[in-house]
């Protein structure tokens, strides 16, 4: 499959984006910001950075963006679209998925490994694990402390939309949220990084890559 | 030419660390009659003349750009002219 992975003035993570899409058995395609033309691809995945330096809010100015426009489009159409760190803030200031990211509530930059469960393998980027599976990717933030208001929260939790859940929460996310999905499960938000985590001679190990093969066991299931 | 403030405050029930931040410096300098800190923004927008038209558009601008109502209030005022 040919994934997009957009570059915003501010991207950090693009590279090691498209790096894991091909490791994981599709092809990558660089989508830019200003460019509303999505190049044919299957699937996007907005990655990791300080689109426009943040300012604002995070992901607030990325969101009108060309590419968004066509983005947005896309993924009401069921377009698997997964935003990670940076995308994930994206995706919520474009109300594709519900809550909002917020400042640590102890206001240090975390960076660490960090372990997780996958508490939803149906989605269209975690139909490789399985449910209950616990992982251990990176995680690097400064601004990610989960936040929706109660009813959200208790929406998401029956509506099995917590994709992801900290085991040891590292930034004050509401009940332990690491990611989340939309109700459709084509778009998916998480904060820590499974692009960092899908060969074994960097990060601490390949718990990552399932993020990316999940779109190709799908196309075959 | 005229101007609107638009201030934009973090919702009472969200967390507000950089409030805290600030909260917690301000005995260190000797400020110790303070309690709760919030910190917010405030945007000055220059309009040619406030109209009721003007008035919504900047009200459009807050809810869609200037503010992120899952997590956000805002509030906008005409500035007095000097």
């Amino acid at each position: 499959m040919k994934i997009g992975v957009v570059t915003f003035p501010g991207s950090l993570d693009d590279v090691d984006a498209q790096r894991a899409v091909r490791i994981g058995g599709n092809e990558a395609v660089a989508l830019w910001h200003g460019d509303e033309d999505l190049h044919g691809v299957d699937a996007i995945v907005l990655p990791g950075g300080f689109s426009y330096g943040d300012y604002l809010r995070c992901g607030a100015i990325s969101r009108f963006s060309p590419v968004m426009t066509s983005l947005v489009e896309a993924a009401g159409k069921g377009m698997p679209v997964l935003g990670i760190c940076n995308g994930f803030q994206v995706l919520c200031e474009s109300h594709l998925l519900p809550g909002a990211l917020i400042r640590n509530d102890h206001r240090k930059f975390v960076c660490r490994d960090q372990r997780l469960r996958i508490e939803n393998a149906s989605t269209a980027w975690t139909s490789a694990y399985e449910a209950g599976q616990e992982i251990t990717v990176v995680l690097k933030n400064g601004e990610g402390a989960y936040v929706a208001d109660e009813a959200t929260l208790d929406r998401l939790e029956g509506e099995g939309q917590v994709v992801a859940r900290y085991l040891g929460n590292p930034n004050g996310s509401q009940r332990d949220i690491a990611g989340v999905a939309n109700a459709a499960g084509n778009v998916v938000g998480l904060m820590p990084h499974p692009e960092h985590a899908v060969e074994d001679l960097t990060g601490p190990g390949t718990d990552g890559l399932g993020f990316f093969t999940s779109l190709v066991e799908r196309a075959f299931a | 030419m005229a101007r609107v403030v638009v201030d934009v405050m973090p919702k009472p029930e969200i967390l507000d660390p950089q409030g805290k931040a600030v909260a917690g410096a301000l005995p260190r300098l000797g400020f110790t009659g303070f309690g709760e800190v919030r910190q917010g923004k405030r945007f000055e927008l220059e309009v040619a003349e406030v109209t009721d038209e003007v008035l919504a558009q900047v009200h459009e601008a807050a809810e869609k750009l200037l503010s992120n109502p899952v997590i956000e209030n805002f509030t906008v005022r005409v500035e007095d002219q000097a």
